[in-house]
């Protein structure tokens, strides 16, 4: 980057960073909020089984601090999360951090490899289905028609022929899921990489370009990807919050041991520090993800760094 | 425009269907046929064996003819006793799969419908009352809608679900699942109402009428919300399908209305376990009512002539 660009870059991102933070205490309050308006805890059930004392729960209760009032604990679970402690799941008395942290990496390698899949194979495709007229026609075609498969039916599908054929290693490997997930976002890709490119390709700089002789290759790689890129890249920000939804999914049906299980069982089991856990993070993924697209776009897109 | 007739009819005739499920059903939904565990579709006949036609349809019911009655006891069809009639086969517990389909689909399409009402005017109220009065009426909410719009959806919707009871009766249950997607999703919305409200109330007729001493109330109901109707009706095509798919995402995976209240979602549930499609094929039968509505609202998203 130019002199004088770094320190823009710098306080453009310090205030991307600062908003994802203030974002974060709303988001660990808004979970903290909710779990006060729910009617009974953990412990509603013990209470009720006669060969456990009322004080027993109590003693519990308080153990696991769950007698104090609302702001109290929240300002608790925030002073040990910002030292990376979750509290203690109800289910597993184990730290919920240590619960959760494998499973975070897996959720994370599922969605970034099946973001790479859909990326490496959508942008060729909706690249090859912009330059040619009826080959591209049918391929959006049918990127819309398969864009209105919903992820619940694609996985339960997949999972089907992965024990019907035997093509794929059963349960727990990253082949199918990456394929499923990557499979469900790969359309909305090739729509928009062929609409970004269309745009690009009338343009009078282009135009301008090719009657100076500029050869193909160069055009391509150094005119119109760049051009095209801001609408992808801003794409790839927004379409994370929908990978991370349908990663749940794809995870709770095809057994890939990612945060969607562990958040299921915990609603099931009503195991507080999980799921406010597994939300927590969620969030911190998507806001990370909206961060590297906002430098990436800052990166190769000229315009927004003046207007940053 | 073909397209759009088309895609309405096909709607209206699916949601005709499921309101009238009561008489186009034969069966009542949780009416076990312990003798017919997973008994495959029956096809309904017009020639018996020896070729000859016959003008009343009938099937074979354990190796028996039966034919069709036709619009008695209050029903549209059904087989005189001991015979049955399982259009789309049944399940586990010998349930009438197509009886439960049609009563399933008022819980999935009045979810999904009932839930984008209940978003719709959140989002309307919130939104127009951020973009109306500003100040810091529209920082506090739109605070707040980014703070719902920084999750990922689904794991912001089990989030929601996790601090509510579990197990209620069936009505108590829907109801609730309504409230849970409904205003897990006002964020979006209103967010668009407001940036539309906030550029409505600088119209010149509308400081000319506040000029002539018009309410607040007024010049909200007669010069602005107008400008909204067009914005909402997309909003509520784009959110139906989605709902629908919520409703059907949480009851799969046991978090809506369950057994023996029949949804689509719990209906699908079964095929999680290896190998039971493979063997009852008939009961991915829901899908096959799922797809096409969803994909129906989706056509009627990119054909209407509101969305350029």
């Amino acid at each position: 980057m130019r002199a004088g660009g770094d320190s823009v870059l710098i306080r453009y991102l310090a205030r991307r960073a600062l908003h994802a933070v203030l974002l974060l205490f709303g988001v660990s309050a808004l979970s903290f909020a909710l779990v006060d308006l729910a009617p009974g805890d953990y412990f509603t059930d013990a209470r009720l089984n006669p060969r456990i004392s009322s004080e027993t729960v109590a003693g519990l209760r308080g153990e696991y601090g769950l007698d104090r009032p609302l702001p109290v604990r929240y300002l608790r679970w925030l002073r040990s999360a910002m030292a990376g402690d979750l509290g203690v799941s109800l289910a597993y008395n184990l730290p919920a951090s240590a619960l959760l942290a494998p499973r975070a990496g897996n959720t994370l390698l599922l969605a970034s490899s099946a973001l790479a899949l859909a990326w490496l194979a959508g942008v060729p495709l909706g690249w090859w289905a912009a330059t040619r007229k009826w080959p591209g026609r049918i391929l959006s075609f049918a990127a819309s028609a398969a864009l209105t498969i919903p992820e619940l039916l694609m996985a339960v599908m997949a999972s089907i022929v992965a024990v019907r054929t035997g093509w794929f290693p059963a349960g727990g490997h990253l082949a199918l899921p990456a394929l499923v997930l990557a499979a469900g976002s790969m359309p909305v890709v090739i729509r928009h990489t062929r609409a970004a490119v269309l745009e690009v390709v009338d343009s009078p700089f282009l135009v301008a370009a090719r009657a100076h002789g500029i050869s193909e290759g160069r055009l391509v790689f150094r005119y119109v990807l760049p051009a095209a890129a801001n609408p992808l890249i801003s794409l790839a920000g927004l379409s994370l919050g929908t990978l991370l939804s349908a990663s749940l999914l794809v995870e709770v049906i095809l057994g890939w041991p990612g945060l969607g299980p562990l958040l299921l069982e915990a609603v099931y089991a009503r195991d507080v520090p999980v799921i406010v856990g597994s939300i927590v993070i969620s969030a911190v993924f998507l806001m990370l993800g909206s961060l590297v697209a906002d430098v990436a776009l800052y990166a190769c897109d000229p315009r927004i760094r003046v207007e940053a | 425009m073909t397209r759009l007739w088309l895609v309405a009819l096909t709607l209206a005739a699916i949601h005709l269907a499921v309101a009238l499920a009561g008489f186009i059903s034969p069966y009542d939904p949780a009416e076990q046929h312990r003798d017919y565990p997973f008994e495959p579709p029956m096809a309904v006949h017009f020639f018996d064996s020896g070729g000859n036609f016959h003008l009343r349809p009938f099937v074979f019911s354990a190796g028996r003819m039966y034919p069709l009655q036709v619009l008695v006891n209050g029903k549209l069809f059904q087989v005189e006793e001991p015979g049955h009639v399982f259009l789309l086969g049944t399940d586990a517990f010998g349930r009438d799969q197509f009886s439960r389909i049609l009563h399933g689909g008022r819980v999935s399409l009045g979810a999904g419908l009932l839930a984008t009402l209940l978003t719709l005017l959140a989002g309307l109220i919130l939104g127009s009352v951020a973009g109306f009065y500003g100040g810091w009426r529209d920082t506090v909410l739109m605070r707040l809608a980014e703070v719902f719009l920084a999750l990922p959806w689904l794991y912001l919707l089990l989030g929601v679900r996790a601090f509510l009871p579990l197990s209620l009766d069936p009505v108590r249950t829907f109801l609730l699942t309504i409230a849970v997607i409904g205003v897990v999703g006002w964020a979006r919305p209103a967010r668009l109402f407001r940036g539309i409200v906030l550029s409505a109330k600088e119209r010149e007729y509308v400081y000319a009428a506040r000029g002539f001493g018009a309410s607040s109330l007024h010049i909200f109901s007669w010069h602005i919300l107008p400008d909204l109707r067009s914005a909402a009706l997309t909003q509520a095509t784009l959110l139906i399908p989605q709902y629908i798919l919520a409703e059907v995402t949480l009851s799969f995976l046991g978090l809506g209305v369950g057994e023996p209240a029949p949804s689509w979602g719990g209906m699908l549930a079964p095929l999680r376990e290896a190998g039971m499609l493979t063997s009852h094929w008939w009961l991915a039968m829901p899908a096959f009512a799922l797809l096409p509505v969803v994909m129906c609202y989706y056509a009627a998203i990119s054909t209407s002539p509101s969305d350029r």
